[in-house]
């Protein structure tokens, strides 16, 4: 599922930008490193594959429905984690400019929803341990099921995360998740058997094809350490900093516990350690509270920043609508004049 | 698969819409690039109840489909087709926020109805800012100005390598999947298995191809980067589409424009 950029806040859509192009950037030097230049031409063309491969669909067995393979796996599979994740970039560079999947600001997040974890998790953690040195049909099969599993779940998780840090969508988390979760659970499914499918034909067919991503190398070879760093420093930079744009509404979590417990907060229960720890919790975080919706009927301003007062009179709506108004009449009248222009 | 179906034809559509030669046409593709960023991310950042002071910012697509002569009608028809994710997630507003922030009389209109609506713009303006980037530029001249920009080489090249491949690739796709169609009857052959051996070959067929081209490439002296004789020029003309689009962009944001307009209408009545 694509995140789109009518959901995103500024922040959240930075911060990701921010970590995918530091991820781009680190695949694109390590593969410099490589310099094997024979790789880029492969990589174009099997992200064209994944284009056509997703033409031919295929109906789901025990259901009615026709799905079709998503591809990041398997990129992941055939060139190994540092190209894989820039040919998924490009594929949703791609889908994102010319089907605008999602958009230019959403690009980042999908980027990193859909590249980072097949690539950097899914594939060398899962995969690779399941299918270890010598693959059997078997192997296959799970290890692909097992980490498109996983990876896709990491994604959809993702997406509702960066929704509900965003604060655009009132979509609660836990309403959201759970819409979310189950979806990507059958998805990631069919993920996983159409992957194997390609890949244990690829086996019988031509088995040195994949012998070097799958035999030999040794799992985990790849630094890991870099990307983890990358991604606790991308999540402390929106958790820690961005979390101060987010929203002063209550996220779902705390909604749904103002809503069962009736009052403002879970009241904590009242030990000695437990009040310090409290105390010693408010003096060292950065939102000792989030501002409190106590019910629907309270009637709380929006946010500080941005004037949305000013949404509040007939003012605002009345000059929307004329603005409109005369830039539609300003651009039928232009293009007439082109097209009269054109006839003489 | 119709959708993924037409999206490809659309492809060609939107390339042939890139070749025109207006004045928009001819202005360096980074200045294209970098202004549709600022648009996107200026109206994406504005207050999440905004309504009125989006307004004002279809200015700036209309005034490029006008100027870059793109059909209106096809750009709305592709919006209607991507509408569904963001009308899913957006639905939920009006039931989660009912505080009453706007009032017309007896019609009092909640926070969750402002925010959705406001939603549905930043969809509309965000998206169609996109495909007129594409529709007025061409692909390959983004991956330049990409590139200028400073996104790494590997990334640029092998971008361009996909999207030419892109359309060869698809044709077999298609051609595949017609094969299959005719040579099965109900929901025979169109099972898992088989689809495995059909990607399977496509996938065989492609790494053979990329082979080939690698070969040819290096015949004409491929050295990991693809040389283009045009040249970008950023001259005056670019820099006032940038700075001006620019500070409208944010006197836009920082100023609500329909407010002001409404004002003064309201007073004239």
């Amino acid at each position: 599922m694509h995140m789109a950029d009518a959901l995103l806040s500024p922040a959240v859509g930075g911060a990701m930008w921010a970590a995918t192009a530091g991820t781009t950037f680190y695949c694109s030097r390590k593969l410099g490193q490589e310099l094997d230049d024979s790789k880029i031409p492969l990589m174009g063309v099997l992200g064209a594959f994944v284009f056509a491969a997703q033409m031919i669909n295929f109906t789901i067995p025990g259901t009615g429905s026709s799905g079709h393979l998503g591809g990041g796996l398997l990129l992941a599979v055939l060139l190994g984690p540092h190209a894989a994740f820039l040919v998924i970039a490009s594929v949703l560079t791609v889908q994102a400019l010319f089907f605008a999947d999602g958009g230019l600001l959403a690009l980042g997040s999908n980027i990193f929803n859909l590249g980072v974890f097949p690539c950097f998790l899914a594939y060398p953690l899962i995969f690779k341990k399941i299918v270890a040195d010598c693959p059997s049909r078997g192997k296959l099969l799970a290890g692909s099921l097992v980490a498109a599993v996983v990876s896709l779940q990491l994604g959809s998780l993702a997406v509702v995360v960066q929704t509900t840090l965003s604060g655009i969508a009132e979509l609660p988390f836990a309403v959201f998740i759970l819409l979310m979760q189950p979806i990507h659970l059958a998805i990631g499914l069919v993920e996983g058997l159409a992957t194997a499918a390609v890949i244990s034909f690829l086996w019988q067919a031509r088995p040195e094809l994949l012998a070097p991503p799958v035999c030999g190398a040794p799992a985990g070879k790849h630094g890991m350490r870099p990307i983890l760093g990358g991604l606790l420093a991308a999540a402390l930079l929106i958790g820690g900093v961005f979390s101060w744009f987010a929203s002063e509404r209550p996220d779902g979590l705390e909604w749904s516990m103002a809503k069962t417990s009736g009052g403002r907060e879970v009241e904590g229960p009242a030990s000695d350690l437990h009040r310090s720890l409290a105390r010693l919790q408010e003096k060292t975080a950065l939102l000792p509270d989030y501002a409190f919706k106590k019910g629907p009927e309270n009637k709380e301003g929006p946010g500080t920043w941005g004037s949305p007062k000013a949404e509040t009179t007939v003012a605002g709506v009345v000059g929307g609508m004329l603005i409109l108004l005369a830039v539609v009449l300003g651009g039928l009248l232009l293009k007439k004049k082109q097209k009269m222009s054109r006839v003489d | 698969m119709p959708r993924i179906d037409a999206g490809f034809y659309d492809i060609g559509r939107l390339d042939t819409l890139a070749s025109q030669d207006t004045f928009v046409h001819r202005l360096d593709p980074r200045a294209k690039v970098l202004v549709t960023l600022v648009f996107v991310v200026t109206v994406i950042s504005a207050d999440k109840y905004a309504v009125s002071q989006l307004l004002p910012f279809f200015l700036f697509p209309i005034l490029l489909i006008v100027l870059g002569n793109l059909p209106f009608f096809y750009f709305v028809r592709k919006l209607l087709m991507l509408l569904p994710f963001v009308l899913f997630v957006g639905m939920f507003n009006p039931f989660f926020d009912r505080a009453v922030m706007l009032q017309f009389g007896t019609v009092s209109v909640s926070g969750g109805w402002l925010s959705f609506l406001s939603i549905l713009l930043r969809f509309a303006l965000s998206v169609s800012a996109a495909f007129i980037l594409i529709a007025t530029t061409g692909f390959t001249a983004v991956c330049m100005a990409l590139e200028k920009l400073g996104a790494p080489k590997v990334f640029t090249v092998q971008l361009l390598f996909l999207y030419r491949y892109t359309f060869v690739l698809f044709d077999e796709g298609v051609r595949m999947v017609r094969a299959r169609a005719l040579r099965s009857f109900g929901s025979r052959g169109t099972g898992i298995r088989v689809f495995g051996q059909l990607a399977g070959n496509l996938l065989l067929r492609t790494l053979d191809r990329a082979q080939r081209i690698h070969m040819a490439m290096q015949c004409r002296g491929f050295r990991g980067e693809i040389r283009l004789q045009r040249r970008l020029t950023f001259g005056w003309p670019e820099f006032f589409y940038l700075t001006g689009s620019v500070l409208v962009f944010v006197l836009l944001r920082l100023v609500n424009l329909s407010q002001l307009v409404g004002n003064i209408f309201l007073e004239l009545l």
